[in-house]
């Protein structure tokens, strides 16, 4: 299983914001830097959810602030590693309509279960496979960093 | 002209995270990025060769789907080329959700 490190930052900012939207679902974007190791998650960044007529139990990030997101990205020597939207009142995992609509090959997709307005819990899942032919997700474990401790969380 | 590339692609993109191409129009644009970089093809094109649904191309800040000419929108050598796959989805209705559980 794949490894997702996240600052403790970035998983609580993650978890804040499905909460503030709740019943809705979030989304927005992990940014990142390529290592040998993989990424490594520096910050994550709110995206509006366009779909206001079914916000309950959908998402979608507009193509035009994603251009914009990954355009600040890149100026600051950062790439979109990942995603992140919430699932109210359901459990953190992907459904069909998650998977059907991924095509971010090799990038995690962090969901977190928000249960009457309470982030509960939150899980990652990469992208893998080659192509849209044969794409999957895999779960990944989420490691939450500090500066002084790392703690596991599967 | 500079095409970026997002991060799911440059694997396949020499792990580039941008390419300069010279074309006169955003279809010519891509072909010279797919003839750099065949790999590409299949993930920018159906087997039909249609540029696939879910890949969005901004001609600086303009959506080339809106764009009159669309893909064959006249380019400049200062212009960029942003291939942004989309980013949606969502859960099934809740009766769905709850004819699965029961």
């Amino acid at each position: 299983m794949s490894k997702l490190r996240l600052p403790r930052a970035v998983w609580d900012a993650v978890r804040a914001h499905g909460e503030e939207t709740y019943p809705c679902e979030c989304c927005g974007a992990l940014l990142g830097r390529s290592t040998a190791e993989g990424w490594r998650i520096e910050t994550a960044v709110r995206a509006g959810n366009t779909r206001t007529d079914s916000a309950h139990n959908r998402y979608q990030i507009a193509a035009a602030e994603l251009v914009k997101i990954e355009r600040e990205a890149r100026g600051q020597g950062l790439g979109i590693a990942g995603f992140y939207h919430s699932h109210p009142d359901h459990p953190a995992h992907w459904s069909l309509t998650d998977l059907s609509e991924a095509h971010w090959l090799g990038c995690s997709y962090v969901i977190t279960a928000v249960a009457k307005g309470k982030a509960t819990e939150t899980n990652s899942f990469l992208l893998a496979g080659a192509s849209e032919e044969d794409k999957r997700f895999e779960q990944e474990t989420i490691q939450v960093t500090d500066e002084s401790i790392d703690q596991d969380r599967s | 002209m500079t095409i970026y590339i997002p991060t799911p692609l440059r694997l396949y993109a020499g792990g580039q995270d941008a390419v300069e191409v010279d074309a006169a129009t955003v279809a010519g644009a891509l072909d010279a990025l797919t003839e750099a970089h065949p790999e590409l093809r299949n993930h920018l094109f159906t087997a039909e060769g249609k540029l696939r649904a879910f890949v969005n191309l901004y001609l600086n800040d303009e959506d080339v789907r809106y764009l009159p000419e669309k893909e064959e929108t006249a380019v400049q050598a200062g212009d960029t080329l942003s291939i942004i796959p989309s980013i949606a989805g969502g859960l099934p209705p809740r009766r769905e959700r709850l004819r699965r559980l029961l």
